[in-house]
């Protein structure tokens, strides 16, 4: 199944990266000068995000850093637990909308813990959180920082209420199918 | 983003204190900054390929062709957004990107996306309702079919790497749907 969404993926790609230059010279266009012309936004528009991924990233740094996360974790837990959010699952929950290497980091963690597993209750919970939710801090500072916005307004709002909906859909799924 | 921003500092700080130890506090902080110069850097090379692609599909007709076939989709979503518009094929082709797990050509996209969608922004630098739903519904991880994680269950061994793949599109589902109509009723309340 993998093996074949990775094949179809490869050849999407390809068909974009050579249907497109194709397709406009067909059409007459310039097609060389077109890309280039295009391409050198791209420079600009990362130099852009830098200050915007400095920010976020440097705070949530600090934030980890410091251990401020395995210090909520070890408050939340009790709470959590009972209601299908294990203590070995709730650290990667709360990392997730922060940074995406790093709860994929910590679900690795989880597989490769004796007696916990990637079929485990806890890794198989891991595997569809890690599927379900987005790096939302991430995502806002590339897309804004990209156009200068600066003032988000309910994005945030928005987007952590997506991850928390993906985050209880997938304790509610996983307590019925493996619990 | 202010609160956020002063929240996460000030609570560093407490817990660095608190466990005694306050230099760690200091080396996240710095890691985190290079590590966003990093990733921008790194997007440039992506970056520079589609937006390139980009406009030689804009100079050939083919972006506003697809921007007015996924006119009936987007519609509803994105009334302000005016017919042929390429916002709306930059917004399908980071959202189709998205769906088929290629987040390469899906962040140069929904980049592309946000830059035409603030051609029509009457106040820069503040988020329209379009920018909003559109930042809201990549909030929510629109991959089909997850498959780093299928690879990493795989490589830990996994008896059923891909057993979590419906629950997945159940969860995602869930989190779209909250994500597109929290950002619809919340334009009301955050002006």
């Amino acid at each position: 199944m993998r093996h074949a969404v990775e094949i179809a993926s490869s050849w999407i790609l390809i068909a974009l990266l050579v249907g497109i230059p194709l397709h406009g010279w067909v059409k007459g266009v310039k097609v060389y000068e077109a890309f280039v012309e295009g391409a050198k936004e791209g420079f600009n528009v990362a130099v852009r995000i830098i200050p915007f991924l400095v920010a976020i990233l440097s705070a949530v740094g600090a934030f980890r850093g410091a251990g401020a996360m395995d210090a909520l974790a070890k408050v939340l837990a009790p709470i959590t637990g009972p209601l299908g959010l294990p203590a070995e699952v709730l650290p990667m929950a709360l990392v997730r909308p922060l940074s995406g290497s790093g709860a994929l980091g910590l679900l690795g963690n989880i597989f490769a813990t004796p007696g916990l597993g990637p079929d485990s209750y806890a890794g198989r919970l891991g595997s569809v959180l890690q599927g379900s939710t987005e790096t939302t801090f991430y995502v806002l500072s590339v897309y804004c920082g990209s156009v200068g916005i600066v003032r988000y307004r309910h994005a945030l709002a928005a987007g952590l209420l997506a991850d928390f909906t993906g985050l209880t859909a997938s304790v509610l799924i996983a307590r019925m199918l493996w619990a | 983003m202010n609160l956020v921003f002063v929240l996460l500092l000030v609570a560093a700080a407490i817990a660095g204190a608190v466990r005694g130890d306050i230099k760690a506090v200091g080396q996240g902080a710095f890691d985190g900054a290079s590590q966003g110069v990093t990733l921008a850097i790194g997007l440039i090379g992506v970056m520079a390929l589609w937006l390139g692609l980009m406009r030689i599909a804009e100079k050939a007709g083919l972006v506003e062709k697809l921007a007015r076939a996924a006119r009936p989709i987007f519609r509803p979503l994105f009334p302000s957004i005016p017919d042929g518009h390429p916002a709306i094929s930059a917004m399908l082709l980071n959202i189709a990107a998205n769906m088929m797990g290629l987040g390469n050509a899906a962040t140069p996209f929904g980049i592309k996306a946000m830059e035409e969608l603030e051609k029509l922004n009457p106040t820069p630098g503040t988020a329209t309702n379009a920018q909003v739903l559109f930042l809201a519904i990549n909030t929510a991880s629109l991959q089909l079919v997850p498959t780093t994680v299928i690879a990493l269950r795989a490589s830990a061994r996994s008896t059923d790497p891909a057993g979590i793949l419906l629950p997945t599109l159940v969860a995602t589902f869930c989190a779209l749907t909250v994500a597109i109509v929290s950002a619809k009723l919340l334009e009301r309340v955050w002006k």
